[in-house]
């Protein structure tokens, strides 16, 4: 097919398909899944290239891990050790034994056995942590220890692979054909062949390398990125930004791959890197729509390349398999997730969720095709099998979610540590203004995450201890990324005038639970950012050009107590001139009318400033401190 | 001896009395003083910088209007805030030992109202009975304080030039000559004691030698 019609057919499944199933409450993942079950075995639109497809599409695994990394600081990381070891460990070792044993007993070979075992004991990292986001589920204890037991899985991969053809050499002696067929295969994935070109190298040198490539892109990443994003940054220009994030997240990728390790545990290590830097949320915002786009297509393949034919014929068998392993896959990880402490609904959540096979198990079974552990027709069924198990996932979520969680509701104790604990206080904007109420906020104590585009302004208040990201902050992404859907308080300080309205709008209209104290510029900016939806708005001039006029009144001899008293005389009447022309101008504007009653407000004001001159005996405009009429206290 | 003057009034400009009596100690030349209003027109006193001050001088004067019967809102912030304990009280407090307090007030009403027998059925001694046992407490001597009654008619009648004459006097007296608190304690009101000394008729003479002449004034040092 065509690539535009093949586009098109992609897009419209899925723009037909996602908010259909979301509205149904089933969740986007399913509503692409079922996307490609649609346009390939229903319709048979999409044919043969969907494999292909799929292999693109799986570069989308790579980005969500880097995102992952991303929102994890190092010390985070750190703090999970013995959670990747301990239960991820054993989760990867027990599954392989009891799904070898289980296809030993079916009469496979224990290298075939073995083999699949392995394959089928890793889960579906695309699926479990997108629907983890999705449901917001990511932050509980059971959604954490899923996410260090799929990081575990990703990093066993690469054993595994190493593993595969040295099971084939002993298991060579079944003389499949296919390891024949399979050695000039475009099957067996480009990472397969890089990994390949890196294998012809003496052992202790491919040491040597992986650690150098592993030290060099944390190095990069401390010392060589943030000034190079700074320069980037500089420049202004928000695409060549975007280039940049992808040109970070595929460089890393074929490195990794060249190496032989897996390119998500590099785009993943890279992002940890990165997690401390100031570029954090803009690098997350501009990388966050591909990785969706292409997670999306990849679960629109999975469900494309389910073959009908073979499904139909062997409808008991794969079905049988299916059930079979999301059985023994959840039971071995529901007695893990005793041993390790998870209680009530955490630990349905750790057991349903990780039942599935993953996508892993289609680069695997390719590979082990390719390299004779397994033959074609049990690879044929297993993808299958995996497939369907996939398929299954969204609705074990589904039966969590309504179910399982409100029956375990009272049963679970508090909450483990968030993975991403998110301040409260966003300050968008770190110009003149911002930096006052910033530091103000922060001297009182509270966390504030700070938004602003000047990647100088960031440098230096970096430098002095602040956390401040880089980024638009009018985009409803990067406030997304920078945790406005979880904050109390917005503080809405840009300098440009009309991106600041903007952006109140946007923040009022997509989290009205966020109180939005805004700056205004002048008079008119005030009704502007009331009716954009601004809890409180204040001219950012006003306080302190009231401030200069009282000091001006104290060099020209007032007293300056009376020149305080005079400046407090005049932001009142200011303000309350405020009140009364709003109306005035959110009917018309500046009109005649506005302009009138704006001279009529000018001639009070006068009025009201001069009347406590000393001739003006008894003006009940000055209150207090007034001597009684001709020194009468009252004989 | 160091002479401090506080004047406490927000509005000396329509201050006939107070504004016209810190004049004269502004210009005292061996005075200092300060007003209050101006220094702090936001309330925010200077703790420290009011602490030294007081360290550095032997007589604090306030000088301030008879708001209701009390002193008006910043001196009474001045004093919650200043008076700091481990300062001017408390075991270690003993910064201000020794000192001498005065009080210079206007007050609107005529001086028979503060009586027993007058309409306000109470005198201004027992009025000021929360500022000396403010001063007592930080072992502050208290002298007796020098007022100003029915002072919005005090221009009319021709008795502001004299007040302020008496007041001019009363600072270089504090200057030059330690007085005897416990001898000024006899009179109710500092004006008493000015009426009893020859001072009181003699405005044209340096006031100041005149009254440590005066027999009922003794300075310690003549006394040793």
């Amino acid at each position: 097919m065509e690539l535009l019609a093949a586009g098109f057919v992609y897009l419209a499944a899925a723009v037909i398909a996602v908010p259909l199933a979301n509205r149904l409450g089933l969740g986007s993942v399913l509503g692409y899944l079922i996307a490609g079950v649609i346009i390939g075995p229903l319709l048979g639109v999409v044919g043969q290239e969907a494999t292909e497809v799929q292999h693109f599409a799986e570069f989308g695994v790579v980005m969500m891990l880097f995102l992952v990394g991303l929102e994890l600081q190092p010390s985070q990381l750190w703090a999970m050790r013995y959670q990747l070891a301990g239960l991820g460990g054993l989760q990867v070792v027990l599954s392989t034994v009891a799904i070898g044993g289980v296809a030993w007993c079916f009469g496979l070979a224990w290298q075939g056995a073995l083999a699949l075992g392995m394959i089928l004991a890793l889960s579906s990292t695309a699926i479990v942590l997108q629907t983890l986001h999705e449901k917001g589920l990511m932050t509980t204890h059971g959604g954490q220890s899923a996410f260090s037991v799929l990081l575990t899985q990703d990093i066993a991969v690469i054993p595994m692979l190493a593993l595969m053809p040295l099971l084939a050499v002993t298991g060579a002696s079944q003389g499949h054909e296919g390891s024949q067929a399979a050695h000039g295969d475009t099957e067996a994935s480009t990472h397969g062949q890089l990994a390949h070109l890196f294998s012809t190298l003496p052992d202790w040198l491919q040491v040597v390398v992986i650690l150098a490539v592993i030290g060099g892109i944390i190095l990069a990443g401390r010392l060589l990125m943030r000034p190079l994003l700074r320069f980037i940054a500089q420049s202004g220009l928000r695409e060549i930004f975007t280039a940049a994030a992808l040109l970070l997240v595929i460089g890393i990728a074929l490195l990794m791959s060249l190496v032989g390790l897996s390119p998500a545990l590099g785009t993943f290590l890279a992002g940890v890197v990165l997690s401390d830097s100031e570029y954090r949320h803009e690098l997350e915002s501009d990388v966050e729509p591909f990785k969706g786009l292409l997670l999306g297509l990849f679960f629109i393949t999975v469900g494309a390349t389910i073959d009908v034919g073979l499904l139909m014929s062997e409808a008991t068998a794969v079905v049988s398999i299916a059930l079979g392993l999301l059985l023994l896959k959840g039971s071995i990880l529901f007695a893990l997730a005793s041993l390790f402490g998870l209680r009530g609904a955490n630990r349905w959540l750790f057991a349903l969720g990780l039942a599935q096979a993953g996508e892993f198990a289609f680069v695997l079974f390719a590979f082990a095709t390719s390299s004779g552990v397994l033959d074609d027709e049990i690879t044929r069924i297993m993808t299958l099998a995996v497939a369907l198990t996939m398929l299954m996932t969204p609705l074990l979520f589904i039966l969590f979610e309504k179910v399982l969680a409100p029956r375990a509701q009272q049963s679970s104790t508090g909450e483990s540590p968030k993975i991403d604990q998110r301040e409260s206080i966003v300050v968008a904007g770190m110009g003149r203004f911002g930096q006052i109420v910033a530091r103000l906020l922060t001297s009182r104590g509270h966390e504030v995450t700070i938004l602003d585009h000047d990647p100088e302004t960031i440098e230096h208040l970096a430098r002095i201890g602040f956390r401040v990201y880089y980024g638009d902050a009018t985009r409803p992404d990067l406030l997304e990324s920078a945790g406005l859907p979880s904050a109390s308080l917005l503080i809405a300080a840009l300098d440009d005038r009309d991106k600041q309205t903007r952006l109140v709008e946007q923040v009022a209209n997509r989290w009205p639970h966020v109180t939005v104290l805004a700056r205004a510029h002048d008079r008119h900016h005030v009704y502007e950012l009331e009716k954009a939806g601004a809890h409180h708005v204040e001219r950012e001039t006003f306080e302190s050009a009231l401030h200069l006029g009282g000091e001006a009144l104290t060099v020209l001899g007032e007293h300056p107590f009376a020149a305080r008293k005079a400046t407090n005389r005049f932001r009142q009447h200011d303000l309350q001139s405020l009140d009364e022309l709003r109306a005035a101008w959110a009917e018309e504007g500046v009109s005649g009318r506005y302009i009138d009653a704006m001279r009529a407000q000018h001639g009070m004001l006068a009025q009201v400033m001069q009347s406590d001159r000393k001739d003006d005996a008894l003006s009940r405009s000055e209150r207090g401190w007034t001597p009684p009429p001709d020194g009468d206290a009252t004989q | 001896m160091k002479v401090l003057v506080y004047l406490a009034h927000p509005r000396p400009d329509r201050s006939e009395v107070n504004a016209t009596l810190f004049r004269q100690a502004s210009n005292a030349g061996h005075v200092t003083s300060v007003d209050l209003y101006a220094t702090y027109p936001s309330m925010d006193i200077d703790i420290d910088a009011e602490q030294r001050r007081l360290v550095e001088h032997d007589v604090i004067v306030f000088q301030h209007p008879f708001y209701w019967y009390s002193c008006p809102a910043l001196l009474k912030e001045w004093i919650d805030l200043v008076l700091e304990y481990g300062f001017a009280y408390g075991p270690q407090g003993q910064a201000l030992k020794g000192k001498q307090v005065m009080h210079v007030i206007s007050c609107g009403a005529a001086r028979h109202a503060y009586t027993q027998e007058g309409y306000k059925g109470v005198t201004v001694p027992e009025l000021l009975r929360p500022f000396k046992a403010t001063w007592q407490l930080c072992q502050v001597e208290w002298l007796p304080p020098l007022v100003l009654f029915d002072a919005g008619r005090a221009e009319a009648d021709g008795r502001l030039d004299e007040h302020c004459q008496d007041y001019r006097a009363l600072l270089d007296l504090l200057h030059h000559t330690p007085l005897d608190a416990a001898q000024l304690s006899r009179h109710a009101l500092f004006n008493d004691y000015l009426s009893d000394t020859p001072f009181d008729t003699s405005h044209e003479t340096s006031s100041a030698a005149s009254l440590a002449s005066s027999p009922s004034f003794h300075s310690p040092r003549g006394r040793n």
